[in-house]
């Protein structure tokens, strides 16, 4: 890859709640076009880094640029228009219960867009077929999806406006390992398609190995390695060599 | 800094020349989101022109960006023309987005499902008829929940133990001790209004010492029980079917009963209990605290000094009008209990429902507490008392 384009970089993030310091100094980049996935431990901080970076969790001192645009300095109006060209899945999906499907996907875009109603419809149905959903769950509610199903409406949902980065909490965590499997697949193809950035906040060994570009390692607050699964196997910090050697991911890695 | 964010976004264009049989379409720009509101007049104006053609080829080369809602309108236009049975090609794509317009290929082949719709006429007869089967069914589902809670109150006569006094103390508390301060505060001022509306319109007639017979009746016989029992409906039957509520749509009850324990015994019956204990305690508090503040308007506003208030208050009551507010309680709260906890776990998976079916716990047992009250006084009035 040539000089690539730092889509997402944040600098010395130090996040905490109460006397609690979580993210202490961490700095990270992510480039256009790559799917990064982010692992750590249990409760190290993986998601509340994602929801700092979507400012849904308050820093307490670093940067965090997105586009090159400062987010802690950025006004009303240039937020809105970042948090346009970005996606967000959820890890339960967080579709709103009392629309159906389809009016969840066109949720986006009836707030930014003025569409005539048939592109809409059109273009929330594509948007269920590309996810690998089929046009009759369109009319269904969110309480009638089985939990793969939610997250594929979810991803669709993230997908709505054409983002430019899509934010991943644990896509495939909850999911048995043949549709994670293919959610893995999935989001590898979309990224090709339409050109994503991926940032994935995942626990699964078989997506880092299978999808992810680049890898991220959170440990006592800050990135300790970040490379492709090469980096990983060959690094020598106790968590990562614990997590990409030990017994379940020596099942993965075969 | 504004270009930084909204990037460099050209306007899209559609380009058509026309030589013999065929028609060239050159499109440029970005055919992007941002642009969705301009490309689709476009599309439509194109997808007409296909009168004396019988080729049509779109250069995609001058376009710079490309993303589903472009490579949508784009393949809806080719479906326009080869449905017309035109000859219709894509030339000059980057090679970048030629997965892109593949994949938007395969979408919306099949119409999608419309939601059904009906004719106003079969739509409001049908709306009569569930409201009417809903009635039904929500009587059904009171009285189960009656029959449910007396099992259950029945299984801890026979065995004591069954009974979770732990959790019957804490909803003690809740909707007892807390409810305190709001319950003196309302009644006191219900008594002042009562004690000063009397005093105004008996002035007239020189009557004003009945106003002492009439608040303590009020207060004591309806008006006591009543006020307390619509504010406990919306202060603690609305937080009952909320708990349950959010339990149920996360599953919380559903563990409960692979564990073995009936929902009922655990959840319904402490609060039901402490509930019945409750009311008749603050509607106790509740009505000294109307007197209270009906002899105060009294001594204040018209003159009735408390002696004076106090002596009359002897000869207006007896022990009968205490006795028929305070036998109302523990009912009210039956019924209050009851209809919370089934309207909670009537709850389904959305946040939508739990809203709705607080709603109509609060607007039921106020309903449900004034219908008791006038049976009940019908009841009393045929014994007598």
């Amino acid at each position: 890859m040539a000089a690539r384009e730092t889509i997402i970089r944040v600098r010395d993030l130090v996040v905490g709640f109460g006397a609690a310091t979580v993210l202490d100094r961490l700095s990270l980049d992510v480039y256009r076009g790559e799917i990064l996935g982010f692992v750590g431990g249990s409760g190290a901080g993986k998601s509340v880094l994602m929801r700092t970076i979507i400012g849904l969790v308050a820093k307490r001192a670093g940067t965090i640029e997105v586009f090159g645009v400062d987010l802690g300095r950025a006004g009303e109006r240039q937020r809105r228009a970042i948090e346009r060209r970005w996606g967000i899945l959820f890890q339960q999906g967080a579709l709103f219960s009392s629309l159906t499907v389809r009016q969840n996907v066109q949720f986006p875009m009836r707030e930014y867009l003025d569409l005539s109603d048939r592109l809409r419809d059109e273009i929330a149905v594509a948007k269920l077929e590309m996810v690998g959903l089929t046009a009759d769950v369109a009319e269904k509610f969110p309480a009638e999806l089985s939990g793969g199903m939610v997250k594929r409406v979810a991803l669709a949902r993230a997908l709505a406006l054409d983002p430019e980065i899509v934010f991943l909490d644990e896509p495939t965590s909850g999911l048995d390992p043949i549709s994670a499997g293919a959610f893995d697949d999935l989001i590898r193809t979309l990224q090709r398609t339409l050109g994503l950035t991926v940032f994935m906040v995942t626990h699964d060994l078989d997506s880092l190995h299978t999808v992810c570009d680049r890898i991220a390692v959170l440990a006592d607050g800050r990135v300790v390695v970040e490379g492709p699964i090469g980096a990983m196997l060959a690094s020598d910090h106790p968590w990562v060599r614990e997590y990409f050697r030990g017994k379940r991911a020596r099942v993965a890695a075969e | 800094m504004q270009v930084t964010v909204d990037a460099v976004i050209s306007q899209p264009t559609l380009d058509a020349r026309l030589s013999g049989e065929r028609l060239e379409l050159a499109a440029a720009g970005a055919w992007t989101v941002e642009n969705a509101q301009a490309l689709e007049p476009l599309v439509e104006a194109a997808s007409d022109r296909h009168q004396k053609v019988a080729r049509v080829s779109i250069d995609m080369g001058r376009v710079d960006r490309l993303d589903t809602f472009g490579a949508w309108l784009i393949e809806r236009l080719l479906r326009a023309w080869r449905s017309a049975g035109l000859d219709a090609t894509v030339v000059g794509l980057a090679d970048h987005y030629r997965g892109l317009l593949n994949e938007v290929k395969n979408v919306n082949r099949e119409p999608p499902p419309r939601p059904r719709r009906r004719s106003g006429i079969a739509r409001l007869l049908e709306n009569i008829g569930r409201a009417v089967g809903n009635t039904a069914q929500d009587l059904t589902i009171i009285v189960q929940m009656l029959g449910e809670t007396a099992a259950a109150l029945a299984r801890v006569f026979v065995r004591p133990a069954n009974l979770r006094f732990t959790s019957v103390v804490h909803h003690l508390d809740r909707v007892g001790l807390q409810a305190v301060p709001i319950i003196l505060l309302i009644t006191f001022l219900l008594g002042c209004i009562i004690a000063q509306q009397g005093i105004f319109h008996f002035r007239r007639f020189g009557a004003e010492l009945y106003v002492v017979d009439m608040i303590s009746i009020l207060v004591l016989r309806e008006l006591g029980v009543i006020m307390v029992s619509i504010m406990i409906a919306g202060r603690s039957g609305s937080s009952y079917t909320a708990e349950l509520g959010s339990m149920k749509m996360r599953e919380e009850i559903d563990a409960l009963r692979t564990m073995g324990f009936a929902p009922v015994d655990v959840l319904v019956l402490p609060r039901i209990l402490a509930l019945v204990v409750a009311l008749p305690l603050l509607t106790f508090i509740g009505s000294m605290a109307a007197l209270y503040g009906g002899g105060l308007v009294c001594w204040l506003y018209g003159g009735i000094s408390p002696e004076i208030f106090v002596s009359r208050l002897k000869d207006a009551i007896s022990l009968d009008h205490f006795a028929v507010g305070m036998i109302k309680a523990p009912f009210m709260a039956a019924m209050i209990g009851l209809v919370a906890c089934a309207e909670g776990l009537q709850v389904k998976g959305s946040a939508e429902s739990l809203g709705l079916h607080t709603t109509t716990s609060v607007v039921k047992s106020v309903f449900l507490v004034i219908v008791m009250d006038g049976v009940f006084a019908m009841f009393f009035a045929a014994i007598g008392k």
